[in-house]
């Protein structure tokens, strides 16, 4: 982790903060609707639906 | 030996950014479920419009740059109805003001939600998402300096919700 001096001791509060808040939403699990919802644009290319491509 | 086939779909990399994809959204939602929502609306558009993406460019902020796009236009939408059904002018969620003018310590998260749509993106793409200023400069499609003002602001903003005051480690007085 780099510190970069010139930030006072507030931003450095801030983007602790920051980085925390995003890394335990990064962690959260992603719901399967995703993955589902990446295989049905595939599937439904492969099965030449025009709708999938344009 | 010659790779059978080796040429991936570069679609197969969009799962990859999911969980950043997720994150970024929640940050501009402030709630999971309508960020899932969102998240799946640009993934649909990504996939439909993948033509559009240059390989030489940075994958991360062309997928950011339509969850935020899919956020805004829903808001314009949203925003448009409201003001059809009611007649008033709609709250300028974009508006720099921040939320309400309490200076009191406040938990980080209900700080940062308080802050306007375009400070919040600007400080999770560059202090959390670990974007370059101009990346997320790229990703919002402004001016390099832009962001950085957002950012300034956005800082400064929660360094006043959350008691410190900014540039100054006095505490927090009610002038």
């Amino acid at each position: 982790m780099t510190r970069d001096p010139k930030k006072s001791d507030v931003e450095r509060d801030i983007d602790d903060n920051l980085r925390k808040v995003y890394r335990e939403m990064v962690e959260q699990e992603v719901p399967d609707r995703f993955r589902d919802l990446l295989d049905k644009l595939r599937q439904s290319e492969q099965n030449g639906d025009p709708e999938a491509k344009e | 030996m010659s790779a059978p086939r080796a040429q991936p779909d570069p679609r197969d990399e969009i799962i990859n950014f999911l969980p950043e994809m997720r994150a970024f959204a929640i940050s501009l939602t402030r709630d999971a479920p309508s960020a899932d929502d969102l998240v799946q609306d640009a993934v649909v558009k990504a996939w439909k419009s993948f033509h559009q993406f240059q390989s030489d460019t940075n994958l991360r902020a062309w997928l950011f740059t339509i969850v935020r796009n899919t956020f805004y236009s829903d808001l314009r939408r949203r925003r448009r109805e409201v003001e059809h059904a009611e007649q008033t002018p709609a709250e300028d969620a974009t508006d720099d003001r921040g939320a309400d003018p309490i200076i009191a310590v406040m938990d980080f998260e209900k700080a940062f939600s308080t802050l306007p749509d375009e400070q919040r993106e600007a400080l999770v793409l560059v202090g959390a998402s670990g974007m370059s200023y101009e990346e997320a400069a790229e990703t919002c499609e402004v001016a390099v300096g832009t962001i950085k003002s957002r950012i300034n602001r956005g800082r400064k903003r929660l360094a006043e919700l959350l008691g410190h005051d900014a540039g100054d480690t006095r505490g927090t007085t009610d002038d």
